[in-house]
């Protein structure tokens, strides 16, 4: 089973061919911004970090830098610093090279090239190109075992457990079969629901690791000495029906779909396993997001009861409603509707095959809805004290 | 067009998730595990909202999806609407820890 993908210099394959302009801290935000906007075609991101930050979360941050620079879906990347901060743009730029020799980087730094407007003209001619040398890349077929997905559900209603998540469920053990590598992520939300996927583990020390992580999860949420309910789930959630945080897993838990659980990983820590892989994320959408996406994670499949637009720059990300009444309400931001099963109109099998067929699709080039609206949506999870 | 106006997950489940807004006093019917059987519903429930499909004392565990979802911090009768203002989830609750 084919899909049309980009085959880089070292095997990798990316869905997509874009040209990154990325900033290592939020002082440089707005030259990244103006450099995209003078650059048809580029894509950006932006975000509050990369300085004031220690020992781990600084570390995981420059993880997250640098996971969407080697991203096999990113063709070149501009890397935009200001010159004082934490996360150097040399030092991510280099390490984007050192894993990817064959990938264009071009570094900026605003000190040295003498401010705002000398930065951007730099990174925007850099960029362009970037841009023309990616459009004479040709699409070839590639087999759907060299895919990676990204599950992932938020702005959850009651729905979400029973049509959206068990069909996600079914095309994530669809490509699972096919040879392919699907994420669990949201650690918040497999609380009450870890044993699902605890007892599906390869071995001992990856089960004792997701029940580890989990619990460490748990606790740290209730050092805040509050119940979760109205955090998570979510006003929003226990106005769509949901009412306690095991609900809620219970029902994300079945995006996970049913094959064995092969790794447990760290956020935004590169999935090199193939199989079910369960990356340990807050249940902050765009934060779980960027963790995926950064561990390489080729295409996002979300489902939503609530309705949410969140979209990554780099890994398309296909919205699925989980009831027909949203999916109608709110149609500019979904791709495809799971509520046929709610009506009773198709089963979780027939969805789950649709899903997967638009994956295929999406992998072969047709956008999102999200990719149409311009979705940029970049968070990095923090550990640490901001200094 | 299903029949159905509730989804039971389970068969061990004693609540329902119901698939369309279902007014108080109407009878629905409801699938346990093959088996269709009609339940008087005496509170108003939202769609996607849970109802009890069996007497549930309180403290009694409730279980959706064949798991434990909760607990009831009342008697709920069947066909009440089962949701924050009568159960209380057993996980991450910070509030419970002692200082």
């Amino acid at each position: 089973m084919n899909f049309m993908g980009y085959r880089r210099p070292d095997k990798t394959v990316g869905i997509r061919n874009h040209v990154l302009v990325l900033p290592t801290v939020n002082c440089a935000n707005q030259v990244a911004r103006a450099i995209a906007a003078n650059v048809k075609g580029t894509v950006w991101v932006e975000h509050q970090h990369g300085c004031s930050q220690l020992g781990a979360d600084a570390e995981q941050t420059v993880r997250a830098f640098v996971g969407h620079g080697i991203h096999p879906n990113v063709y070149g990347i501009v890397v935009v610093g200001l010159g004082c901060e934490v996360a150097r743009a040399q030092d991510v730029a280099a390490e984007i090279k050192k894993q990817c020799p064959h990938k264009p980087v071009h570094t900026i730094i605003i000190q040295d090239e003498g401010g705002s407007y000398k930065s951007i003209q730099a990174g925007a001619v850099a960029a362009q190109h970037m841009i023309i040398e990616a459009s004479m890349l040709k699409r070839e077929p590639i087999d759907v075992s060299e895919l990676i997905l990204g599950t992932e559900c938020g702005g959850s209603d009651a729905c979400s457990g029973l049509s959206g998540n068990p069909s996600l469920g079914a095309a994530s053990d669809i490509l699972i079969d096919a040879g392919g590598t699907s994420i669990l992520a949201e650690t918040a939300e497999l609380i009450g629901a870890e044993h699902i996927i605890a007892e599906r583990a390869v071995n001992d020390a990856v089960k004792e690791k997701c029940y580890a992580t989990i619990k460490a999860f748990e606790e740290s949420a209730k050092q805040m000495g509050v119940d979760m309910r109205g955090s998570n789930p979510t006003p929003g959630n226990i106005e769509g029906g949901l009412s306690s945080i095991e609900e809620k897993s219970l029902g994300c838990v079945y995006k996970g779909g049913t094959r064995p659980l092969q790794a447990v990983i760290g956020w935004a820590e590169k999935v090199t396993n193939k199989g079910l892989v369960y990356m340990d994320t807050p249940g902050n959408d765009i934060e779980q997001l960027t963790g995926m996406v950064a561990g390489g994670c080729h295409i996002c499949v979300f489902t939503t009861g609530r309705g949410t637009p969140t979209g990554s720059p780099i890994a398309p990300t296909i919205k699925v409603a989980t009831n027909t009444g949203m999916f109608q309400r709110m149609n500019d931001n979904m791709d495809l509707n799971a509520g046929t099963i709610i009506t009773g109109e198709e089963t979780v099998q027939q969805v789950g095959k649709r899903i997967f067929a638009e994956m295929l699709e999406v992998a072969s080039g047709k956008v999102t809805k999200a990719e149409v609206l311009g979705h940029n949506d970049f968070a990095i999870m923090r550990i640490g004290p901001t200094m | 067009m299903n029949k159905f106006k509730a989804i039971v997950m389970k068969a061990k489940d004693n609540v329902a998730t119901v698939t369309e807004d279902v007014e108080a006093g109407s009878d629905v019917l409801i699938n346990v595990d093959g088996e269709t059987v009609s339940l008087h519903v005496t509170d108003r429930i939202a769609f996607g909202h849970k109802v009890a499909i069996k007497n549930i004392a309180k403290d009694e565990k409730i279980v959706k999806y064949g798991e434990v979802i909760g607990m009831a911090t009342t008697d709920i009768a069947a066909g009440q609407h089962t949701h924050v203002h009568n159960i209380v989830g057993c996980r991450g609750r910070g509030d419970l820890v002692s200082k």
